[in-house]
């Protein structure tokens, strides 16, 4: 297991680097620059401001450096708010992103996974249609369609729940993250229950499973107990990418709810050419997929026991 | 372990994550913000809650750019002059000022009772150190552009002199005085632009980047910084120290985060909010029907409009074309019916409402829409077009619903009039912008001109030859003698006349096609009491207050 993860830890580091690489010459061969407005600068102020961010060095130096300061952890200021560096702009937002992403992912694992289960064990009859119906809503419904219905319905028409996410002075209560968190979970809730239920109905045709079926155990026994344990394996390989996009935010569920989390600055940055902001995103970002891909194949180790001893 | 058992654990894990993530999630309520919950919930505590825009750049005033940054400055700080809430100038750190007879020396008086949040006086050289560090390439200022016309600003603009040099002195603590290269009519509205505010200098030394930080922030305004959730709010509250806090009702104001306009109005429906920052042009019919009476609108210092690049063709050396362009384009119908939320169809080129100026207009904007287009046919045949032999003309613009929308219909009338053949190009923002200023492969480009303060300048400079952002390339040798005239002219109502000449002088050329006038637009509850409504949108806490029946 040590061995393993040694080796996963090795090969990330080549893998970032050829990321890192990768967005940063990409981001710099997209046209225009990161200080253009609608209210326009005049060329001497616009080159003032390029020289104090070293953007008037040869692209090879300015990569150079980049790569210097990631070596020290400095991820280097931001070009859009001057008043903070990328590496704050990170850590400000994380927390809001891990606490709505970890409990959109927890819910999405306890109502997707039972949720699958059933559907499989009741393959074809109106339950499984209904679970599976639900799914593909959940699926197709778009973000930007499920989030703001819900604050209508619930913020402004029952008046049951806060509109937004974090209100000054009470912080990002319990009632504030209820409606963020459905709408994070939703599509999770769809993928996790659709991916548990069909191979949940390939391990259901195991002979091993006919054979404790044979053995007199309950139905029960034979779904929770002997059949959902190799049927998670594809969940598993699932929730890696699952989790880091939860963790790291979703921009449109942020938009709307107004949570100060991690997921706009992908957007955000990109759209304001604020280069190393979308570096430092990608970076932990990248980071993220690593470490969960290895938390993955670690739970492969945990879940199926052939793997371990081989 | 038994498999039981296992199932037992596994529930355990998941039931002390969940714990600690809830624990995390409500440990914030009391711990984030000790205080303020409960000073919120005492009855006489008046907090104002406004949508706010996008995420503020910056609070240091010489680093901020947008909107949203500048309404946070102006609660948070005080330049030699301020406004009044219908956006007259107005005293503010200056009580009185002198301008010498040649117009290039002005010396502030500043008031006694100016001080800073920790207590500590606004003297003269607070603003020699600000304007100076305005002018320093090294602050990366994006307005850096307003010392130009102070004494050695361009060269320490460009590098060539240290901001030491710059033309502004301190002989007292209670005088400031600011030497100009040419007369500058507009320099006291200038000194109300956020980039223009006092910083101060302890603190900056004491912090640098992180001056604009709650607890480091030194301020002179009415309001000094609490707390700020990147991303979410920003609160502000009350100044002890403020000379004017006797005007003041407010006691704390929250500026939150608002980057989604459809957001915004849920969460002021939800009644989380006082006023917004603007509104959603989709559900503006929606507001008509449902909010009318908290519906603000009002015109705004900005121009949306058409560059011709006359460095190319089709464009360039054929005024007859731009004219029958220009002509042809029914501005009631785009603003009636594509903008719709009462813009005002633009015949010129400077916005009604500017200070001391009459705005010009094409001279056929008197005729009849029949007439009109009649002469924009003539204009369009004398140009060498026809129907066998069609203008072929881009329009590029940002992809944006309402910029689209526009496109197509202008694309309609050019066709319907004239039988001109256009293309639509669509492009990102930057790369637009790009486009623009390179000037190489634009024919008409969409944009929109946004005046840094309230004079006719602002808007006229556009034009002047050797101006940075002479974004059509406007050359004409007339119209830059008259800017210059108008420069050096001390006397209010020449100067008026001249760069009102100057503008009819351009109409005549038709560099650009004017298309409408913005507005500002608000949603604000009516408990919002003392709104006022300016050209300069602007809005500063302290005029208002809070009056719940």
């Amino acid at each position: 297991m040590l061995r393993l993860i040694l080796k996963r830890l090795l090969t990330a580091i080549p893998t970032l680097l050829v990321l890192v690489t990768a967005a940063f010459f990409l981001m710099r061969a997209v046209p225009g620059g990161p200080f253009a407005g609608e209210r326009n600068l005049t060329p001497q102020v616009e080159q003032n401001l390029r020289a104090a961010y070293h953007l008037d060095e040869s692209l090879g130096m300015q990569y150079l450096r980049y790569l210097g300061g990631l070596l020290q952890g400095d991820l280097g200021p931001s070009f859009q708010y001057p008043d903070y560096s990328v590496a704050e702009l990170i850590a400000a937002g994380l927390p809001y992103s891990l606490q709505l992403g970890g409990l959109a992912f927890l819910l999405a694992l306890a109502v997707g996974i039972p949720a699958g289960v059933v559907a499989a064990r009741h393959a074809n009859s109106p339950t499984d249609m209904g679970i599976m119906a639900f799914c593909l809503v959940g699926i197709s419904v778009p973000n930007f369609v499920v989030a703001p219905l819900l604050v209508l319905v619930f913020a402004i028409h029952l008046d049951w729940l806060p509109a937004m996410a974090v209100e000054a002075g009470r912080g990002m209560g319990l009632r504030n993250m209820v409606l963020p968190v459905i709408a994070l979970a939703l599509p999770q809730i769809a993928y996790i229950a659709r991916i548990t239920r069909s191979s949940m109905l390939d391990v259901l045709g195991a002979g091993y499973i006919t054979m404790a079926r044979a053995r007199g155990l309950s139905e029960r026994r034979v779904l929770w107990g002997h059949a959902l344990r190799p049927a998670l394996l594809p969940v598993a390989s699932y929730l890696g990418p699952a989790a880091a996009a939860l963790l790291t935010g979703s921009v449109v569920v942020e938009q709307i709810f107004g949570i100060p989390g991690i997921g706009r600055y992908f957007v955000q940055g990109a759209v304001n050419r604020d280069y190393t902001l979308v570096m430092g995103v990608v970076v932990f970002y990248g980071t993220l997929v690593i470490g969960f891909n290895m938390l993955v194949d670690i739970s492969y180790r945990l879940i199926d026991p052939r793997l371990r001893r081989s | 372990m038994s498999e039981q058992h296992k199932k037992h654990l596994f529930a355990a894990v998941v039931l002390a994550v969940v714990a600690l993530l809830v624990w995390q999630a409500t440990g914030k309520q009391s711990t984030e913000t000790p205080g303020l919950a409960e000073q919120q919930n005492q009855p006489t505590e008046a907090v104002l809650r406004r949508g706010n825009g996008p995420e503020p750049e910056s609070l240091n005033p010489q680093n901020s750019r947008t909107d949203p940054a500048f309404n946070l400055a102006r609660d948070l700080f005080e330049g030699l002059l301020t406004h009044a809430p219908n956006g007259d100038l107005v005293p503010g750190v200056a009580t009185s000022w002198d301008i010498s007879e040649d117009g290039l020396t002005y010396t502030f008086h500043l008031r006694p009772d100016a001080r800073w949040s920790n207590g500590d006086p606004v003297v003269a050289d607070d603003f020699v150190y600000s304007f100076r560090r305005l002018a320093d390439p090294s602050t990366a200022a994006f307005y850096a552009q307003n010392m130009a016309p102070v004494v050695n600003g361009s060269a320490i603009l460009s590098g060539e002199m240290d901001a030491s040099e710059l033309g502004v002195e301190a002989p007292d603590p209670a005088t400031f005085v600011v030497y100009l290269v040419t007369p500058t009519p507009y320099l006291l509205d200038l000194l109300t632009h956020p980039s223009m505010y006092p910083v101060n200098a302890a603190a900056i030394d004491a912090h640098g980047k992180d001056y604009g930080r709650p607890g480091n922030l030194v301020s002179n305004g009415a309001f000094v910084l609490e707390e700020w959730v990147v991303g979410a709010y920003i609160s502000v509250r009350r100044n002890d120290h403020y000379w004017g806090n006797q005007g003041n009702r407010i006691d704390r104001v929250i500026f939150y985060n608002t980057s989604d306009d459809s957001a915004e109005l849920k969460r002021y429906r939800a009644g989380e909010l006082d006023f917004t920052y603007t509104i959603p042009l989709q559900q503006f019919r929606w507001i008509k029907e449902n909010l009318a009476d908290e519906f603000r609108v009002h015109p705004y210092l900005t121009t949306y409009y058409y560059g011709l690049n006359l460095r190319k063709p089709p464009f360039k050396d054929s005024p007859q074309l731009r004219q029958a362009l220009a002509m042809s384009i029914d501005r009631e119908l785009l603003t009636e019916k594509i903008t719709g939320v009462g813009e005002l169809p633009a015949y010129g080129w400077v916005p009604p409402g500017t200070s001391n100026y009459t705005p010009q207009s094409f001279a056929w904007a008197g005729m009849d829409a029949a007439q009109r287009n009649a002469r924009a046919k003539q204009l369009y045949a004398q140009a060498g077009y026809g129907p066998e032999n069609p203008a072929q003309v881009e329009i590029r613009y940002n992809t944006a619903e309402t910029h689209q929308r526009i496109a197509v219909a202008v694309a309609s009338m050019w066709k319907d009039v004239l039988g001109v053949e256009t293309t639509l190009v669509n492009e990102e923002f930057q790369v637009l912008i790009q486009h623009i200023r390179q000037g190489e492969i634009t024919q008409a480009f969409r944009s929109s001109w946004i005046g840094d303060y309230n004079d006719a300048q602002t808007f006229a400079v556009f034009f002047q030859s050797d101006f940075d952002l002479n974004l059509s390339g406007y050359n004409n040798p007339a119209y830059d003698a008259l800017l210059a005239q108008a420069s050096r002219e001390n006397d209010l109502a020449k100067r008026r006349g001249l760069l009102e000449q100057a503008e009819s002088l351009m109409l005549a050329d038709t560099p650009v096609i004017p298309m409408y006038f913005h507005v500002s637009r608000h949603l604000v509850k009516p408990w919002v009491k003392d709104w006022q409504d300016n050209i300069m949108n602007l809005q500063y806490s302290r005029h208002l207050s809070l009056q719940r029946d």
